[in-house]
């Protein structure tokens, strides 16, 4: 009879469990994976390993090569963009409602926009906005589902009874959380709270917590079961300064992995957010998801308006995700090969 | 197995009751607060207080908390903000368009994706391999509602093949038995009906699927490859059987389990999905009453939507854990 798998040491969820909890065994899974670093002795063996694979794989290389130069330019687009990203400069020569866009040209590399603002520094700012609304929430996610998670596995592994009381209530909220589908429950967010940029990138950090939480968690259990915890504890040591010092800092392994990702669903997240007129209402400011969504109205006269951001979009996502499955994967000697 | 599934429905009740306690706070904690939307911007402090106490907002928390839970269980999530409806008939009258539209969409991944899953799996390490996997990351980092706007400009505004919005064209008409309009054409031998919804249905579908389409893709890949090292596989082709009975009977039979049980549990990203395609196309179904609902900021409509994805998804995993208890002996054993 399976029980949930909240209530079971990682390795046992990942045996027993049936597959359809796909969304947390793979979570799980992962945190096991990483536990299991450190055991013989050679804590940074199987990340130098990783590495190693990662760098004779083709889509870590392409994922790697897209992500350093999203980064350079988020970090240094006011030196890169020629213009300033909300000057209407060109505004006279722009007629979106009589369908007359200007392409790209010498002086504006991908034309202007509705307004007759530069597209090409739009984008190049648009980066750095886009990063910081992936950066953020994946922090706020990263943050909260930590600390509940951290919380929760500290507890398991330490707290006798009444931590997996603990522990036990802890997660009944986040596979609650892990019911609704992460845009959904970003929707919900932004929509109760109304528009703007910081709900934006709260709604989809909220969205985040559950994976987060479960995956340290998970990281945490498989910790607890390791000798130097034993050692620690025979030798009298605190509980909560083993938790902290001891389990917590060899357990971050996954959640790093995972970070990865989330950056890339937060982006797709963002944008969809934006779409539904819950992101940023001031449509000046650039960011990719706000852009393409205001861009939308323009799509059959303009195309191209829309297609940059998206490819903007598109490309980065790629990148993040091509980048965090292929750390997974070079971890994972079950997926090896 | 009774007991099994008692506990199980046991177990729904505090994470269905936590999720109402988290939407009823969510819902207290907005700013302005629906007598806003409601309203005008001039309206004064006492149009706005007479409001409130219309709609029981000055009660105390725990007596509104407890009248909405009243109110939840006898079916009635509130009346719309935008139709003066309930939002239950509303969700009803809207449901068979999300439906027709959602089955579309998990039949094209299924149809599209597990072939190509098992033949990536298949030949791993070629040039489909690489497009299979590649395709389907792709789908997934592209956001549906863009994909969904390229499908309508290109093929049916640029090209014509399909039509781009709503469910039939005006000036059809048909019988309406169960509000199914694919099925009462069926029913009724109104093939032309028929063909005008498929043809509605094509494109939404389409940008709906590629979600679905993207995780099933990558899911039978992964089983396949998984199921191929067995050792039951190697036994099998020791034994001499024939290629093809090996393939069916013992790689496809068990790599297929976790992918047909996890189609079901895409209900969920697929209701989210279908707020943004459905919007794209005008398709009069529930996604596309939500998504006004956000612009308009109706609560109620929210809020009936939240819990009853949730308690869809919640039904839908008791389903998936019995029928697997059912299907694999080891997940019964325990």
């Amino acid at each position: 009879m399976p029980t949930t798998p909240s209530s079971q040491s990682p390795s046992e969820t990942e045996e027993k469990t049936p597959l359809h909890k796909r969304k947390a065994a793979k979570v799980d899974r992962l945190a096991e994976l990483m536990g299991d670093r450190g055991d013989d002795g050679h804590g940074a063996g199987v990340w130098r390993e990783a590495f190693g694979r990662m760098r004779r794989s083709p889509m870590a290389i392409s994922g790697a090569i897209i992500v350093v130069m999203f980064l350079l330019v988020a970090l240094f687009s006011p030196l890169i963009a020629p213009y300033s990203p909300t000057s209407q400069a060109w505004g006279s020569e722009v007629f979106p409602n009589r369908n007359e866009f200007v392409g790209p040209r010498a002086e504006n590399w991908l034309g202007l926009d509705h307004l007759g603002r530069d597209m090409f520094s739009r984008m190049v700012i648009g980066a750095r906005q886009t990063l910081m609304v992936g950066v953020v929430a994946t922090f706020v996610g990263f943050l909260f589902g930590a600390l509940l998670g951290g919380v929760a596995g500290g507890c398991t592994v330490l707290g006798g009874r009444w931590g997996r009381q603990v522990d036990n209530v802890i997660m009944r909220v986040i596979d609650m959380m892990l019911a609704l589908p992460s845009l959904l429950l970003a929707v919900t967010v932004a929509a109760l709270v109304g528009p703007s940029l910081t709900t934006v990138m709260l709604a989809v950090g909220i969205a985040q917590i559950p994976i987060f939480a479960r995956l340290l968690r998970g990281a945490m259990i498989s910790q607890g079961n390791r000798e130097y915890v034993l050692a620690a504890q025979a030798m009298g040591v605190r509980s909560h300064k083993i938790a902290l010092t001891h389990i917590l800092p060899n357990s971050m392994g996954p959640v790093l992995v995972q970070s990865t990702l989330t950056l890339a669903t937060a982006i797709i997240d963002a944008a969809a957010l934006s779409y539904l007129g819950l992101g940023n209402p001031d449509a000046n400011f650039p960011e990719w998801g706000t852009m393409l969504s205001e861009a939308q109205r323009f799509l059959s006269s303009a195309p191209a308006l829309a297609v940059y951001p998206a490819l903007g979009i598109i490309i980065t996502a790629l990148g993040f995700t091509l980048l965090g499955e292929s750390l997974r994967e070079a971890l994972d000697p079950k997926l090896r090969k | 197995m009774l007991r099994f599934i008692v506990r199980r429905l046991l177990q729904l009740i505090p994470t269905l009751g936590g999720l109402s306690i988290l939407l009823f706070v969510w819902l207290q904690r907005l700013p302005g607060g629906p007598e806003y939307a409601l309203l005008p911007d001039d309206a004064t402090p006492e149009q706005r207080a007479m409001l409130r106490r219309s709609l029981g907002l000055d009660e105390p928390l725990m007596v509104q908390y407890l009248a909405f839970l009243r109110r939840i269980a006898q079916g009635d999530l509130g009346t719309s903000l935008q139709t003066s409806r309930p939002v239950l008939d509303e969700f009803f009258l809207r449901f068979p368009a999300t439906f027709e539209l959602g089955v579309t969409a998990i039949l094209i991944a299924v149809i599209i994706g597990l072939p190509l899953g098992y033949l990536a799996a298949r030949r791993r390490g070629t040039i489909l391999d690489f497009a299979a996997v590649g395709g389907s990351l792709l789908g997934i980092c592209t956001p549906v509602f863009f994909l969904a706007f390229i499908l309508k400009v290109v093929f049916a505004e640029g090209m014509g093949w399909f039509p781009s919005a709503f469910r039939l064209s005006p000036g059809l008409t048909r019988t309406d038995i169960t509000g199914f309009v694919v099925l009462d054409g069926v029913m009724t031998r109104e093939w032309d009906v028929v063909w005008d919804a498929l043809a509605h249905l094509a494109l939404p579908g389409l940008a709906l699927a590629s979600i679905p389409l993207a995780v099933i893709t990558r899911m039978t890949r992964a089983s396949v490859l998984e199921v191929m090292e067995e050792d039951y596989v190697r036994t099998a082709n020791a034994k001499g059987l024939h290629r093809t009975t090996v393939r069916t009977r013992h790689v496809l039979r068990n790599a297929l389990l976790p992918v047909v049980t996890a189609v079901g549990l895409l209900t969920g990203s697929l209701f989210a999905g279908a707020v943004l395609t459905e919007s794209v196309f005008a398709f009069p179904g529930i996604g596309s009453f939500v998504y006004i609902a956000t612009q308009e900021r109706d609560y109620p409509v929210l809020t009936g939507f939240i819990l009853l994805i949730a308690t869809m998804y919640v039904f839908i995993n008791l389903l998936v854990d019995i029928s697997y208890s059912l299907l694999d002996p080891r997940v019964r054993a325990q």
